[in-house]
């Protein structure tokens, strides 16, 4: 955090700071963290967030297992990572210190709640020394506060009792770092209102610990003055809101309904860290959104199937190993040619894996993973709210083209959130659609009959037979079809055209999507080339190594199947190519099969998104290689 | 979809142009002409009616008939049929297919589609051995089956059907045979007017991997002394001279007597809408080799699936509008620049 001095004020001015707050995972830090990002919002900060918590729901209260992290990164430039290293460490136990120190800056700030740091919370935390006393905090600005005991103090007058105050510590927490970074208050207090105002107790313990928590922040000396990060200057004007990727997927498959004038359909099952699409979904009926939790995986996907050939706009949601169960039914909606989404929220893998940390396996289990020929579109958003345009784009090409569809987001995206202008719903595309009403071939004799698999000369796509139309009845299945006709057919020479054709209208989609752009430098000396949510952090790095004199371009994919047309032809300008990847370089693989280019990869596979930092390195790497 | 009365049709309206292709002699022809002949009869129209199934023999079943239809996934077709109806109520959905296909892959979505009750006629065809596949043993063949691919002999339990379909809170159960298309089309007539799902298990001849595994109760000279017709309100008694019946024991289990010694007051009257009384009647036999019920165990209204879903949305939108998508992506806190 760069500081900047401002004679007239009696605040310091900051251009952006890293905040990092940890503690048990009963603590509410997830909520702390939420709260301070808003508010961050609402002063017109560009913020990129990373919530980190253990997929237990309540690990061992106390132990290292058990802390829950947000980070927050806030400025008054625009941002694309949610920051490095924290200056500022809010520690709210032992255990958050140990997890925690060894991620935060040099030099940088570590409040501690005092009060949890006895002797039983140092051993839970496998600490075998006092490290307030050691030389663990050496080097970092240490400020000890009892909150649990002045949260207690702040409860008494209200009643009640010791234990339930105790709980509205995390709000002391917030308080506290909200008057050193100069936060408003009143959406704090306005959110405690609308969340627990029908709790009164809840909810005046929550406002007297946050006020108490920002009362002593401003009285006591070891703060100095607060901290100002100005709002940032060019911003397009307009509303704005926060949005997380999850919520983002969730509302563009509303819009994406409603484009299309059709009522979305929901099949799913619970699985982290996909489950808040579907929580999303079930709040808006009044759309005609229907969300069916089924079964298992399978039921998810074939319900939504059967509504899909029922005329509605279908969506499955999972991740990874619900993908893995969805796989024969993926195959049977290619060969029924019927529109469908499949979100996949990947997480680490495989197996149960890291269930709350992200990374960005599944692209071969996308592109690949299911029985016979059978390719499909490929979708990924690279940015929290891009998953709104994503889930729109996705229900694009599901529509037009009568095809199952990926969209693969993370549990990054999916969890982090950024600052959102609101777009204006007239500015949304079209999707509407035709369903076929009469037979649409006609016989040598002149009669008029239907061909359930007659193709659009232009996307090869088949038409959408809804059953209610009367003279339409026809039989589909999971049986290889006569071209046209539709029919049963096991002629050898038919399957291998069909398989051609279903190919063929997938690859077509190059010409009906964007070209991609070169950010960065056009004559590049070194060309990255990335996908989904690593793109924040690939900007970071590459403008780190801009700095350096040295020319970078960066290629970010939201496509990856088909790869939009103009692809070949940049990567054929390109002497080096760098790929990061949070997997073990799928993508570099497919650009190595597809252009026979010597698309190096870069690895990262710790539940982590990379950092700018890790980024940079890769690119000097390449570039002095 | 209109309101004009249904058409009158005739079987062969309802017959596809598609040659079936069944094993000559097998019982899912009688089937087939029972539902083909039935339909007519039924006030529904072609359009509005789906025939939806897994994989196996019992399967191919929707290309014979000339109505929408799909042939889906093996065991999957309770859980496709199930997102069809949600979102088409007005649609009328049949789902068949094998024992098999809807107790062994497919046994997740049938009993969870029974307990949901969507509105669906399920007509499962036990034969009790695979066919498609050629001859193994099937989760309803009994134990010691010998197939290829247990040539000593099976040694798992088989499932009892009816007794399955009643524990996974089926409201609609009844079972019929390849053998006799009457029973078989008033079991089907009763299914398809129940709202919400209805289970039928139809005892079908493979002739070729299992022949004759029903003739001990379905051979001619043994119907009247191995079948006991289960009809609501009806004191339950079979025998060709109705010598038979079945009473409720001092233990409180149902047990087969001679009318002649217990006498006829003593009898029990079939009750379809108690489900204790049809579980109990569903342990009668396990597998058809003594005295067995066919008919309708159990028959109760209870809310269907589809409707309370879709009066969720008819209530949101009346609480709240129809939904606006301004609204909806300003409804969290917003901030003007």
């Amino acid at each position: 955090m760069a500081l900047t001095t401002e004679p007239s004020t009696d605040e310091r001015v900051l251009d952006r700071v890293v905040i990092r707050f940890a503690g048990d995972s009963g603590d509410g830090m997830q909520l702390t963290g939420d709260r301070f990002t808003s508010a961050s919002a609402l002063i017109g900060n560009d913020l990129v967030t990373l919530p980190e918590y253990p997929a237990e729901i309540r690990a061992p209260a106390g132990t290292v297992a058990g802390v829950s992290a947000f980070q927050v990164h806030i400025s008054d430039h625009p941002i694309t990572t949610p920051g490095d290293e924290p200056d500022v460490l809010v520690a709210m136990n032992p255990a958050a210190l140990k997890s925690e120190l060894s991620k935060i800056s040099p030099g940088a700030t570590v409040i501690l709640n005092i009060d949890a740091f006895d002797e039983r919370n140092l051993a839970k935390a496998g600490y075998d020394h006092d490290p307030l006393t050691g030389d663990d905090l050496k080097g970092f600005t240490r400020i000890d506060v009892p909150m649990t005991s002045l949260t207690r103090g702040a409860c008494e007058p209200l009643g009640v009792k010791t234990r339930d105050a105790e709980r509205s510590k995390n709000f002391f927490a917030l308080g506290l770092v909200s008057w050193m970074f100069s936060r408003p208050v009143e959406p704090t207090l306005e959110w405690i209102e609308a969340k627990f105002g029908n709790k009164p107790q809840v909810r005046d313990a929550n406002v007297a610990a946050f006020n108490a928590g920002h009362a002593f922040a401003e009285t006591i000396e070891l703060f100095g003055q607060p901290y100002r990060i100005a709002p940032m200057a060019e911003q397009q004007p307009g509303v704005y809101t926060s949005i997380n990727g999850n919520t983002a997927t969730a509302w563009g498959l509303i819009a994406a309904a409603h484009q299309a004038q059709l009522q979305l359909f929901l099949g799913s099952y619970p699985i982290t860290p996909a489950s808040d699409i579907l929580h999303e979904l079930s709040k808006h009926k009044n759309f005609g959104v229907r969300t069916f939790q089924a079964e298992d995986e399978i039921a998810g996907i074939g319900a939504a199937l059967g509504a899909a050939y029922g005329g509605q706009l279908a969506i499955t949601t999972t991740s990874g190993p619900g993908v893995a169960l969805k796989s024969e039914t993926i195959g049977l909606a290619i060969m029924l040619e019927l529109p469908l989404v499949i979100i996949d929220v990947q997480r680490g893998g495989p197996s149960t894996g890291l269930p709350t940390k992200t990374e960005q396996a599944d692209l071969m289990l996308a592109m690949y993973g299911h029985h016979g020929e059978s390719p499909l579109p490929i979708v990924a958003p690279s940015t929290p709210a891009g998953c709104f345009w994503g889930a729109i784009e996705a229900c694009r090409i599901a529509l037009k083209y009568r095809t199952p569809v990926f969209l693969l987001t993370d549990g990054y995206l999916a969890n982090g959130a950024e600052p959102w202008l609101i777009p204006d719903p007239a500015t949304f595309p079209d999707l509407s659609v035709s369903f076929l009403t009469e037979p649409n071939h006609t016989l040598a004799d002149g009669t008029r009959v239907l061909w359930p698999y007659l193709r659009d000369p232009e996307t090869l796509a088949r038409p959408w037979i809804l059953p209610g139309t009367p003279g339409l009845e026809h039989r589909i299945g999971g049986i290889e079809k006569e071209d046209g006709t539709g029919n049963i057919s096991y002629t050898p020479a038919n399957h291998e055209k069909m398989v051609h054709l279903r190919a063929e209208k997938v690859a077509g989609i190059a010409a009906d999507i964007p070209p991609v752009v070169i950010e960065g430098d056009e004559d590049f000396e070194v060309l990255v080339v990335g996908w989904g949510s690593t793109w924040g952090a690939i900007n970071g790095g590459m403008e780190r190594v801009q700095r350096t004199g040295r020319r970078v371009g960066h290629v970010h994919l939201t496509h990856l199947n088909p790869f939009p047309a103009n692809l070949g032809e940049i990567l054929a300008r390109a002497d080096k190519v760098l790929v990061p990847e949070m997997n073990m370089g799928q993508l570099s693989r497919l650009l190595r099969a597809e252009y026979l280019v010597d698309a190096r990869s870069t690895s990262k596979v710790q539940g982590l998104p990379f950092t700018a930092r890790e980024i940079e390195a890769a690119i000097m790497g390449v570039l002095d290689d | 979809m209109t309101d004009t009365a249904v058409p009158e049709t005739t079987r062969k309206d309802w017959t596809s142009d598609q040659e079936p292709r069944w094993c000559p002699g097998c019982g899912d022809y009688s089937i087939l002409t029972a539902v083909q002949m039935l339909m007519p009869d039924l006030s529904v129209r072609r359009e509005e009616t789906v025939f939806v199934s897994g994989i196996g023999c019992a399967s191919r079943f929707p290309y014979y008939m000339n109505t929408y239809g799909i042939h889906t996934i093996h065991g999957r077709a309770p859980a496709i049929a199930t997102g069809l109806a949600i979102s088409r109520p007005d649609l009328d959905i049949w789902v068949i297919g094998g024992d098999g296909d809807m107790l062994s892959i497919g046994g997740n979505h049938l009993i969870h589609a029974l307990r949901r009750n969507v509105d669906m006629t399920i007509l499962m065809f036990n034969n009790q051995i695979y066919g498609l596949t050629k001859g193994q043993y099937s989760p309803t063949s009994e134990v010691g089956k010998v197939t290829k691919s247990t040539p000593v002999g099976s040694v798992d339990a088989p499932f009892n059907p009816i007794s399955l379909a009643i524990g996974a809170e089926a409201t609609f159960v009844a079972r019929t045979h390849d053998m006799d298309r009457k029973h078989m089309q008033e079991m089907f007539t009763a299914a398809h007017a129940h709202k919400g799902a209805a289970f039928v298990e139809i005892y079908q001849n493979c002739n070729v991997f299992n022949d004759g595994a029903f003739e001990t109760i379905l051979a001619k000279s043994a119907r009247d002394d191995m079948l006991i017709p289960l009809v609501h309100g009806q004191p339950i008694r079979f025998g060709g001279e109705g010598q038979f019946g079945v009473v409720m024991n001092d233990r409180g289990a149902v047990e087969i007597v001679e009318v002649a010694t217990v006498g006829e007051g003593a009898l029990l009257v079939h009750d379809e809408t108690d489900a204790g009384l049809a579980f109990q009647l569903s342990r009668l036999s396990h597998g058809p080799t003594s005295p067995t019920p066919i008919g309708i165990f159990l028959s109760v209204e209870l809310p269907e699936y589809g409707a309370g879903v879709n009066s969720q949305l008819s209530a949101a939108v009346e609480r709240r509008g129809a939904g606006d998508l301004a609204t909806l992506l300003h409804s969290g806190a917003t901030w003007e620049i």
